[in-house]
């Protein structure tokens, strides 16, 4: 993995992405380690995104190496109209890696290319947040002991959610059933069904939430946003159908966990939050040591 | 004798070297040329458009004296012309005949059709992996979005 970039989840084989899941398990049991220390991560952010970047800088940070870089584009030479190739070239001579949040498709493939240096897709417009997915198949992989034959719902928003579209494509890799929860106007596209379809595997549509909870292992659920509905009625109609209250999981399976890459808005009530099937909290601390592995693993600090 | 007879009603003079693009649908006639950068081209060339065609009802074809193209460069014009022929002009006898064939790989010449993909943005030639040939489907290198046949634009 040393040099190498991470735009789209597939970049890296089934076995890199192990191989960072068991890196991560190193630095949570212990997450402070200098080997970064003669090493420079730029975070650019070309669009906001707190939790990313603080993720990120934690993670750099706690490895010892130094942070630049800026958090949103007001504050950079892309005012001046700089062109994100200038940007890049200029940035890969000052940093030993480039963290990148943009909000165009493709800029971080792009960014790849003319970089001097790896690049870690923080996230490129609706297409790939791959930091993202690997977070949540250490979570998943940490909760329930393995990957492998898992019933995984997905709830909500499928049609949009970049995190569903990468964590489906890698789960292909682990044998799942795939239980799909989400309004009509909102089920996985086929360009990602069809991942689904090569494998052979198990998939199941559902338009109500309830339905799913005693068959799963994990409930991964999103948030439905009102600007993705033509019809406002529409939205007014199923906004409150995917909501998770505490009282639906009863007959939920004692291991089953649920995860939300956050931020929540209503879709899970805050009396879920002290159930203790509730994981989306300590998904989001596993980010810091997924993204200390990348970071080391890429800058071949470790094997 | 026979020959000289069937040179005589062509609607587009025979060349003595070079290559015929026959069969090309009529509305992709300057396209075709554009994509093969015939525009500027400065030796003999003739275009013939709506003509008849017993295959086709109406084609276009263009002539170009003097010039071989490779495979991958002529396959190109395939997004455009599938039904297109590529026939090879030695001394005024056709010495191959080839259908064109749609590329693995497109370069260049297509439009990425997601309008926020960093190739509408910025100066970057855009790259498509070819994952549908019957039912012309491309995915950009880039963003990863499908650009179908029907919301295909060209360069």
């Amino acid at each position: 993995m040393k040099n190498k970039s991470l735009v789209s989840i597939n970049d890296f084989t089934r076995e890199e992405h192990i191989r960072i899941l068991d890196l991560a398990g190193d630095f949570e049991r212990r997450p402070r380690q200098r080997i970064l220390e003669d090493y420079v991560v730029a975070t650019l952010f070309f669009e906001p995104s707190t939790r990313t970047r603080l993720s990120f800088e934690s993670a750099a940070t706690r490895l010892g190496a130094r942070v630049i870089g800026f958090s949103e584009p007001g504050s950079s030479s892309v005012q001046k109209g700089e062109s994100l190739r200038d940007t890049i070239r200029t940035v890969s001579n000052y940093a030993d890696i480039i963290v990148m949040r943009h909000p165009r498709e493709g800029s971080a493939r792009f960014a790849s290319e003319v970089s001097r240096v790896p690049v870690i897709n923080a996230g490129d417009g609706s297409n790939q947040h791959p930091t993202q997915t690997l977070l949540d198949l250490y979570s998943i992989r940490k909760t329930q002991g393995t990957l492998n034959n898992l019933n995984i719902a997905f709830v909500g928003d499928l049609k949009y959610g970049r995190t569903v579209h990468s964590l489906t494509m890698a789960l292909c890799n682990y044998n799942t059933t795939f239980h799909l929860v989400s309004p009509a106007e909102l089920k996985l596209p086929s360009s990602v069904k069809v991942h689904i379809k090569e494998r052979q595997l198990a998939y199941y549509q559902y338009t109500e939430l309830q339905e799913v909870i005693s068959k799963v292992d994990i409930l991964y659920m999103t948030r439905i946003q009102k600007e993705r509905f033509q019809d406002p009625m529409e939205y007014e109609k199923v906004k409150n159908s995917y909501i998770l209250r505490n009282s639906m999981l009863e007959g939920g399976k004692s291991n089953l966990k649920i995860l939300h890459p956050l931020p929540r808005v209503n879709e899970i009530t805050y009396d879920v939050d002290d159930n203790p099937k509730a994981y989306y909290f300590t998904q989001a601390l596993n980010g810091v040591f997924v993204r200390q592995a990348l970071l080391a693993a890429i800058l071949g600090v470790v094997e | 004798m026979e020959k000289t007879d069937q040179r005589k009603e062509l609607k587009v003079s025979a060349i003595e070297n070079g290559s015929v693009i026959d069969h090309i649908p009529v509305q992709s006639v300057y396209q075709v040329l554009r994509i093969l950068n015939l525009t500027e081209y400065n030796d003999q060339l003739l275009i013939g458009n709506h003509l008849e065609s017993r295959k086709m009802g109406r084609k276009g074809i263009i002539k170009v004296s003097n010039k071989y193209f490779k495979s991958d460069e002529i396959n190109k014009i395939a997004l455009v012309a599938p039904s297109a022929t590529l026939i090879v002009i030695k001394n005024f006898e056709v010495v191959q005949k080839n259908q064109v064939e749609v590329p693995n790989k497109v370069e260049k010449i297509v439009k990425c059709f997601n309008p926020n993909c960093i190739t509408n943005h910025e100066e970057v030639s855009t790259y498509f992996d070819v994952i549908n040939k019957e039912d012309l489907k491309l995915r950009c290198h880039y963003c990863e979005k499908i650009t179908a046949k029907d919301n295909m634009a060209f360069k």
